[in-house]
C-alpha cells in the first residue's frame, strides 16, 4: 500500500506533464490539472492498481468572480480498496465547457447536473443535462457569488387567478448584512469612505 | 396478427406517504413493470450551501440540523470535525465521548424511523407504532442536552455546547439496557415475518461493482456485503477506543438492508454503553476562548470574558484560509463537508455531500423491470429523506 508521499510521486511520475501541481493538505493529496486531461487523469486513477479510486465521491464548484478563470471545478475521489482520499481541481473559464464524465463514474450524472444548476456550468456530452434542485423555469445559477441571497422571484397562491404565481422579490426590509469587524481595525465602508477621500 | 404495446406515464408525488417527503417520481409503466424512473427533486430546496456563505460559522451550524432532519447531530458533527481540523483545535475527551453517544443515538433514530416506515410502506403499521414510542425517548435525551428535540445546535467546534445535565446519563444507560428488547419484538414482527418477506427478498438488489459505481454508501454499500464504515477506516474522535462491529449483508437486497439495519441498532447500543462507562471527567469543550464562549458565570466578573463573548456571538471566530473534506459515517452514509475558508469569520463556500442524492439518484437502475407495487419497498429501503437531498 502506497502513504500519501508515494502516492504523490507515483502520480507525478506516471502523469508527468498532465499534474500541475500537487500537495498533501490534511492528510490528503490535491492534484491541480488542466481541463483537457481530466478524463485521461481519472481512468488512470480508477483502473490503476496500486490506487483503484473506484468511487467518485462529489464534484462540486467553487466561484471566483474576480480571477481570470471564474470557476474552479473539484473532483473528490476515494479508494476504498487502499483507504485513501484524493482531490482533483482545475480553472475554468466562465464560457468553456467542461467534459462530463458519466462514462467512466455513472454516479456523476446528478453532481454535474447540480453544478450545471447551481453554477451555469455546461457540461459536454452529459446524456441528460437539465436543472435539478431549482424550480421549474427557473432563471439564474444560485451558487454564483453575484446572486443575491434573496433571489429574484417570489411565488404566491393569487386567489384572482386560482394559480400560483411568480413575482419580482419584494421586502419589507432589505436584507442586512452585518460587517461585525473590529471597529479598531476599522469597518469596510469606513475604509471605503478614506479611501475615496484619499 | 402482432400486439402492439403503449407505455403509461405515472405521475408518483410530489405528495405521497409512500415517497417519505416530497419526490416527484415520473414512472413509465409497461402494464405493472416499471420501464423508467425519473426522480424530480428539490421540493424542499432552500438554499443552505448559500446560505451558509453568508452566515458565520457558528451560525451555519442549525443548518446542518435542517438537513437530514431524522439524525440532526450526525450532520453536525461532519461540520464541527471539518472547522477543528483546519483550526487544529483539540477536543477534549469527554466531549469526543458525548459527541459519540448523541451520534450513536442519531444513527438509532435513524434506523427506527427507516425500518419502521418501510415496514408500514410494505403493509405492517404495528412496528410504526413500537418504533416511534422509543424514538421518542431519544428525542426527550436530545431535549434534555440542547434544549430541542430535533433542531439541537449542540455539537461546535472543540466540543459540545453544554456538559450533560444531572442524571441524564443513568437515564440513556437504563434507556440502553431496555432497548434491545424492543429491537427483539420489533424483530418478531418483521424478520420472518411472510408478508414482509415476500416484499423485500430479492427485490432492488444491487451487486458489489454497481454500489461502488453509484456512489453508494452506508447500509447500501454494506448490504451488498462491502465491508466499509468510516468508523471503522478513517476513525474520528473517539471511535477508536471503542469496539464493535460493522455488520455486513450478503445479496444486497432491500431485506438485506433491512437486517443490516437492526444490527446497527444493536452495535449503537453497545457503543453507547461502553461510551457511558468509560466517560471521563473533564471539559468537555475547547478551553480556547478565542473559539469557544466562556461560561456564562465568568462573563458576569472577567472583562477578558465579556470580551471574548461579545466578539465571538458578533463578528465570529476567523478561520484561516483553507480547504478541507471531512466525512462522517451518518446514518445514512457518508455525509461529507467540503469546506473552503478564505481567513474571515464566513466560509467562502461549503459543499454538503448527502448520501442520500446518490442513492436516490440510481432509483432508475434500481427500479428497472420491478413491479409498481415495488417502488415504495425501494424507496423505502433506499432510507432517503429530502432534507438532506434537497439541502
Amino acid at each position: 500500500m502506497l502513504n500519501n508521499t508515494d502516492l504523490e510521486k507515483k502520480i507525478n511520475s506516471e502523469l508527468n506533464t498532465k499534474v500541475s501541481v500537487s500537495k498533501i493538505v490534511h492528510e490528503t493529496l490535491n492534484i491541480s490539472i488542466e481541463k483537457d486531461d481530466l478524463k485521461e487523469v481519472l481512468l488512470f486513477l480508477k483502473t490503476n492498481p496500486e490506487m483503484k479510486f473506484k468511487q467518485l465521491i462529489d464534484i462540486t464548484a467553487v466561484d471566483y468572480p474576480n480571477k481570470k478563470n471564474r470557476f474552479r471545478m473539484i473532483y473528490l475521489l476515494l479508494s476504498h480498496e487502499f483507504n485513501k482520499r484524493i482531490i482533483i481541481d482545475y480553472p475554468l473559464n466562465e464560457n468553456e465547457k467542461v467534459f462530463s464524465i458519466t462514462g467512466i463514474f455513472p454516479s456523476a450524472n446528478w453532481m454535474e447536473r447540480e453544478v450545471f444548476d447551481m453554477y451555469g456550468i455546461d457540461f459536454q456530452d452529459h446524456p441528460d443535462l437539465r436543472r435539478i434542485l431549482t424550480d421549474y423555469n427557473f432563471e439564474g445559477y444560485p451558487l454564483r457569488k453575484d446572486f443575491p441571497i434573496t433571489g429574484h422571484k417570489e411565488v404566491r397562491y393569487s386567489e384572482e387567478k386560482k394559480k400560483v404565481i411568480y413575482e419580482p422579490v419584494k421586502l419589507e426590509q432589505d436584507y442586512r448584512n452585518f460587517d461585525y469587524n473590529s471597529p479598531w481595525q476599522g469597518t469596510e465602508y469606513i475604509k471605503e469612505i478614506k479611501k475615496n477621500n484619499e | 396478427m402482432s400486439k402492439q404495446t403503449k407505455t403509461l406515464n405515472l405521475n408518483f408525488g410530489p405528495q405521497h406517504p409512500a415517497a417519505h417527503g416530497v419526490l416527484r417520481l415520473i414512472l413509465e409503466l409497461d402494464g405493472e413493470v416499471v420501464e423508467k424512473a425519473d426522480p424530480h427533486i428539490g421540493l424542499l430546496h432552500r438554499g443552505t450551501e448559500k446560505l451558509i456563505e453568508n452566515k458565520t460559522y457558528s451560525q451555519a451550524i442549525p443548518y446542518f440540523d435542517r438537513l437530514d432532519y431524522v439524525a440532526p447531530m450526525n450532520q453536525e458533527h461532519a461540520f464541527a470535525l471539518a472547522i477543528e481540523k483546519i483550526l487544529d483545535i483539540e477536543v477534549p475527551i469527554r466531549g469526543q465521548y458525548i459527541r459519540v453517544i448523541f451520534c450513536e443515538i442519531g444513527r438509532i433514530l435513524s434506523h427506527i424511523l427507516n425500518i419502521t416506515t418501510q415496514a408500514l410502506d410494505v403493509g405492517a403499521l404495528t412496528p410504526s407504532l413500537w418504533g416511534f414510542e422509543e424514538r421518542e425517548k431519544l428525542m426527550e435525551f436530545y431535549e434534555r442536552v440542547s434544549g430541542s428535540r430535533l433542531h439541537a445546535n449542540y455539537f461546535r467546534p472543540g466540543g459540545v455546547h453544554q456538559d450533560l445535565p444531572r442524571g441524564l446519563d443513568a437515564d440513556i444507560l437504563k434507556f440502553c439496557n431496555e432497548f434491545p428488547k424492543i429491537i427483539n419484538d420489533l424483530e418478531t414482527l418483521l424478520t420472518d415475518n411472510r408478508i414482509f418477506k415476500q416484499r423485500n427478498v430479492d427485490i432492488g438488489i444491487v451487486s458489489k461493482d454497481d454500489a461502488l459505481d453509484y456512489s453508494f454508501s452506508g447500509v447500501m454499500m454494506r448490504g451488498s456485503g462491502v465491508p466499509w464504515d468510516l468508523r471503522k477506516s478513517q476513525p474520528y474522535d473517539c471511535y477508536e477506543q471503542l469496539s464493535f462491529k460493522v455488520p455486513i449483508g450478503k445479496n444486497g437486497d432491500c431485506y438485506d438492508r433491512y437486517l443490516c439495519r437492526v444490527e446497527e441498532m444493536r452495535e449503537s447500543v453497545k457503543i453507547i454503553k461502553q461510551c457511558l462507562e468509560q466517560l471521563p471527567k473533564g471539559p468537555v469543550k475547547s478551553q480556547d476562548n478565542k473559539i469557544t464562549p466562556p461560561p456564562k458565570k465568568e462573563i458576569k466578573e472577567s472583562m477578558e470574558a465579556l470580551i471574548h463573548h461579545f466578539k465571538l456571538f458578533t463578528e465570529g471566530y476567523r478561520v484561516k484560509k483553507d480547504e478541507i473534506y471531512t466525512a462522517v459515517e451518518a446514518p445514512k452514509g457518508e455525509f461529507g463537508v467540503y469546506l473552503i475558508s478564505d481567513g474571515s469569520s464566513k466560509p467562502y463556500k461549503c459543499k454538503i455531500r448527502a448520501p442520500g442524492f446518490s442513492h436516490l439518484q440510481a432509483m432508475d437502475y434500481l427500479i428497472k423491470g420491478h413491479m409498481l407495487a415495488d417502488v415504495p419497498a425501494v424507496l423505502g429501503s433506499l432510507d432517503i429523506v429530502f432534507g438532506e437531498i434537497d439541502r
